[in-house]
């Protein structure tokens, strides 16, 4: 039986990984290497890295950065911010990622789902999606609007079409993420998750507001996601996955991978 | 420790299998064609991309006597997710592609009619439930869980081959094979966390006997 996965979410700056509300406030969690490598020991299924100043910065993903990362990560990892085309995304993926993160370039641009999905499978090709609850209308009938740069600028999109869409362009998995529950740890926006789940044939990841278990909990059981996406609880609140799998085994029979850090 | 060669054919990314062996001491020889193959030492064939355009490289590459002589040979081989669909007699992929044929049967779909929550590449972690003991496996526990994306899986025609089986939406599939020298894994050792690790370490101390 598959297992669900536990995904912990890296926002790096300078190599150092950070964590803000609402894409604010972040505060300084540590070296990323060194991060990676103790939630890899600790049972993450998979870790993702945004480089989350790229963007704005103009310049490519810092692939020494993830060639560092891969030097010490035997379990796969997504990267993202940065990529501004499949030459990106080929260096990204030479230095060791498994899979590359897509958002605004591919809202922009959904071309790049294609040519990405042909030049490396589509399972390496992740779209990140940012959803913000608008209430259901004719132009938005899943209730949720696609924004992009980091929540700044509003899309024509509904969140549910263009799921459906770019997995048809390419995408290989969602990794979708609310604004309205981003670091606010109230539990991720379960409704347009189980809505996206249910639409699309890829695996979807549960991405924003984690704080507890049992919010771990509900979008598996909820949501039907296939992945959920901590930050903060591994961070900063004293959780690990391993811990967290273990409080999820006491109260589900969810299929989970419990050897994972346990080293030989 | 003896010499390792990962066989290049564009067909994918040789970044983390080449950092699993570096991450054990191994320098691995990256071979981009039969003759940068040195004579001696395992040879892993790894590989994501479809069976057509691999198996086109393979041929171009001359790696199909290459690989044939190394197994007559009884030098250890690993081949991983496509590189052990490939070592089949034929896959369904890209509307059916002969293979390699170091290894009876074949390489078909998952099909799941009626069920969209089933979702084609399985991609994510899953267990493996060893079906005898063998080298590649010393040390690791049974059902211990490993990363898989695929979505053609291997069904051997001799059910003895089959060193790993694993369950994903009811179809029960040949997950690890081995035979002789020549073993093969349908998930990513070099993705699988420690579990993954000890694996791949276990092949790169393997003399290529079974027992």
């Amino acid at each position: 039986m598959l297992l669900k996965r536990i995904i912990v979410c890296l926002d790096v700056i300078n190599r150092r990984v950070t964590k803000g509300v609402k894409f604010k406030n972040n505060v300084d969690i540590g070296d990323v290497v060194e991060l990676a490598d103790k939630y890899c020991r600790e049972g993450a299924d998979e870790l993702v890295f945004y480089d989350i100043t790229a963007s704005a910065e103009h310049r490519p993903i810092d692939i020494e950065m993830v060639a560092e990362a891969a030097k010490r990560v035997f379990i796969p990892f997504c990267v993202g911010g940065g990529i501004r085309s499949t030459e990106d995304m080929r260096n990204a993926m030479l230095a060791g990622a498994d899979k590359v993160s897509l958002n605004s370039l591919a809202v922009k641009t959904p071309e790049i789902l294609t040519s990405s999905a042909n030049a490396f499978g589509s399972q390496c090709v992740v779209l990140g999606i940012d959803a913000k609850r608008v209430g259901a209308s004719e132009e938005f009938p899943s209730g949720y609007q696609v924004f992009i740069q980091g929540y700044r600028t509003p899309t024509k999109w509904d969140v549910v079409e263009w799921a459906k869409y770019a997995v048809e362009l390419g995408a290989g998995e969602i990794c979708l993420n609310a604004i309205d529950t981003d670091g606010v740890r109230q539990g991720y926006e379960l409704e347009i998750t189980r809505k996206v789940a249910e639409a699309v044939h890829v695996p979807v990841i549960a991405s924003g507001g984690a704080g507890k278990v049992e919010h771990v909990i509900d979008a598996f059981e909820i949501a039907h996601a296939d992945a959920a996406l901590v930050a903060s609880m591994v961070h900063t609140d004293g959780y690990t996955c391993d811990g967290i799998k273990d409080e999820i085994a006491l109260r589900t029979s969810l299929p989970l991978r419990f050897q994972g850090g346990k080293a030989y | 420790m003896v010499p390792v060669t990962i066989l290049d054919y564009g067909a994918g990314n040789l970044t983390s299998v080449r950092l699993a062996c570096q991450r054990f001491g191994v320098a691995p020889v990256i071979a981009t064609r039969a003759s940068d193959v040195p004579s001696e030492g395992s040879i892993v064939f790894p590989g994501d991309g479809s069976a057509k355009s691999a198996m086109a490289a393979i041929y171009e590459r001359g790696y199909d006597v290459l690989l044939k002589e190394a197994i007559q040979a009884g030098r250890p081989v690993l081949g991983i997710c496509i590189g052990m669909q490939l070592l089949f007699d034929w896959s369904d992929e890209d509307g059916g592609q002969k293979a390699l044929g170091f290894f009876p049967g074949k390489v078909q779909r998952f099909e799941f009619p009626g069920h969209p929550e089933l979702k084609i590449p399985e991609m994510g972690w899953n267990a493996v439930m060893f079906q005898k003991s063998h080298p590649l496996l010393n040390g690791i526990p049974q059902n211990t869980p490993f990363y898989f994306v695929h979505s053609y899986f291997c069904k051997p025609s001799d059910s003895s081959l089959a060193l790993g089986i694993t369950e994903y939406g009811g179809t029960h599939f040949c997950s690890a094979a081995a035979r002789k020298n020549l073993v093969a894994t349908q998930f990513h050792p070099e993705r699988s966390g420690e579990w993954g690790l000890k694996l791949f370490r276990n092949f790169l101390e393997w003399n290529g006997e079974e027992a």
